[in-house]
């Protein structure tokens, strides 16, 4: 195995309503990522961009993303039709094999441009879900219910991540929501998809974001304190919603497992939890403890959900906290389908 | 829902709408279709002209195309197709010309239709010109213009920057 390392990161500030197009989302975030690696477009070996085309509203939208990264002399890309953070995956797959040295990963999610409560409900089992229309948001709700009837998590636990992922967005210039609020406050609003109350979901927002990953030497000379990726694993549950417990994530459970989530102290985890009783059933399932590992110090997805670049921001942010030292072993966690069906677990350590 | 046979059928069409954005950096370019005017975008780095301006981006350069350009009217045409198929919805009498042409100060080409001249006269290097539909009809799309046209001049030499790169 090389040892690869995320390098240099950048991100955009969360948008709603952009007038931009998702080309002109990409185009600076790469461009900056790539000046943060203090490399030129043409060192880079391989490409790898998340997106998708049901957001766009187009097919192959994707294909146009490849004029923001520039394409002459021609260059090595692919695309998954994903979130970025599986985009990462690929990338890493790629420098494992040796064929090149440095890639860029990016991603764009314009999730207001379109019902994006509807065009989620996509990715659930095209034939008994999809055509009764049943609504992300309401699939997760039906999670909600089934944790609260277990007696996994609470009303007031739930609140309690929403109050905590706002204050701690205060200091994340790429959040949206971002404020102190109180438990009390919060559970006094109404439920808008029961047991789901609006704190409980995260804000759809346009944004993009990208990251260079380089292999050995070359990540030791391009960055101070490289986030070497110690391990990273990708686990799917069934499909089938009623074939699953929705109060436990055996997927993410394996993939952390499978990653050595468990075997050091873990500083910082950014976790990407669509809704809040999301993020108490991640923690569990990856043995994390709050009282020693800080949860989501950006604020989380909870407060800026740019669907599609939202899992490759927790890699954004957990690399970051390498970086400048607050963590020296952070996990970055991305998920994708109703109810946490996929998910993705990496571990990063600093030297 | 219909139940025959003892079988319960459901059709459950979906359907999603969205708010489309052409983009600031296009923008100029399909305002200026909707007013009669052929504006292209001119990349800051390797200054070439685009018309149509893509993305709003340079794909060469990974650069905004910030700088509008007025290009055209006038064209030559770069290479073309002479279609002699019939198909359904087919709006255009068969044999026409569908040509790609570069507009006089655009460096890439752009595709449009070829009448009022015989489609065998249609050549690499003809002059074309545009023909706007009426006023009422103009909107942010190249169909504000109903055909190109040939202008009489003598055939140009390609030779322009979008060959050359």
């Amino acid at each position: 195995m090389r040892d690869v390392a995320i390098v240099a990161t950048a991100q955009r500030p969360s948008q709603i309503g952009t007038q931009l197009t998702s080309v002109e989302l990409i185009l600076p975030v790469v461009a900056e990522a790539v000046k943060n690696a203090g490399i030129q477009r043409q060192d880079v070996g391989f490409w790898c961009h998340g997106s998708c085309d049901y957001m766009s509203g187009q097919p192959f939208s994707f294909v146009a993303a490849v004029d923001a990264i520039g394409a002459w002399p021609p260059i090595v890309e692919s695309h998954v039709e994903a979130d970025g953070a599986l985009a990462l995956y690929e990338a890493w797959v790629k420098l494992q094999t040796g064929e090149c040295d440095i890639a860029v990963v990016f991603a764009n999610g314009k999730t207001t441009s379109g019902p994006i409560d509807r065009i989620l409900t996509l990715q659930a089992d095209p034939y008994f879900v999809t055509p009764l229309w049943p609504g992300f948001d309401a699939m997760a709700a039906l999670q909600a219910r089934a944790c609260l009837d277990a007696g996994v998590v609470t009303e007031e636990q739930m609140a309690e991540v929403a109050v905590r992922s706002r204050r701690d967005a205060k200091s994340n210039a790429v959040a949206h929501l971002k404020g102190d609020y109180t438990v009390d406050e919060l559970l006094s609003g109404p439920y808008t998809t029961a047991p789901l109350r609006a704190h409980d979901c995260s804000v759809p927002v346009d944004g993009a974001n990208a990251v260079v990953l380089a292999a050995d030497d070359v990540a030791r000379r391009l960055a101070k304190r490289p986030a070497w990726i110690r391990g990273i694993d990708h686990r799917i549950d069934t499909q089938r919603l009623g074939a699953r417990s929705l109060t436990t994530s055996d997927s993410t459970r394996i993939a952390a497992e499978k990653a050595g989530v468990g075997r050091d102290k873990v500083d910082v985890a950014e976790i990407y939890a669509p809704y809040t009783h999301q993020e108490l059933l991640l923690r569990s399932a990856m043995g994390l403890d709050a009282t020693t590992t800080v949860i989501n110090p950006s604020g989380g997805a909870l407060v800026a959900n740019p669907a599609m670049a939202a899992g490759l921001a927790r890699f954004v942010e957990a690399a970051e906290a390498v970086f400048a030292g607050r963590a020296d072993r952070a996990v970055a966690h991305s998920t994708s389908g109703p109810c946490l069906q996929q998910n993705l677990v990496c571990v990063m350590e600093g030297d | 829902m219909s139940e025959a046979d003892g079988i319960v059928r459901l059709r459950q069409p979906i359907g999603v709408e969205y708010s489309w954005s052409a983009g600031p950096n296009a923008t100029s370019h399909l305002s200026g279709l909707m007013n009669g005017k052929l504006i292209g975008k001119r990349c800051p780095s390797c200054t070439l002209v685009y018309f149509p301006p893509r993305n709003g981006v340079c794909p060469k350069c990974a650069a905004i195309l910030a700088e509008d350009v007025e290009v055209g009217p006038k064209g030559t045409i770069s290479t073309f197709c002479v279609v002699n198929v019939p198909f359904l919805g087919q709006k255009v009498k068969i044999p026409y010309v569908a040509a790609q042409i570069v507009l006089d100060g655009a460096d890439i080409s752009m595709q449009h239709l070829i009448q009022e001249c015989e489609a065998d006269e249609v050549r690499i290097g003809m002059r074309v010109e545009p023909v706007w539909k009426d006023r009422s009809e103009w909107g942010p799309t190249l169909e504000s213009i109903a055909h190109f046209r040939p202008t009489g001049e003598p055939d140009a030499a390609l030779g322009s920057k979008a060959g050359e790169s």
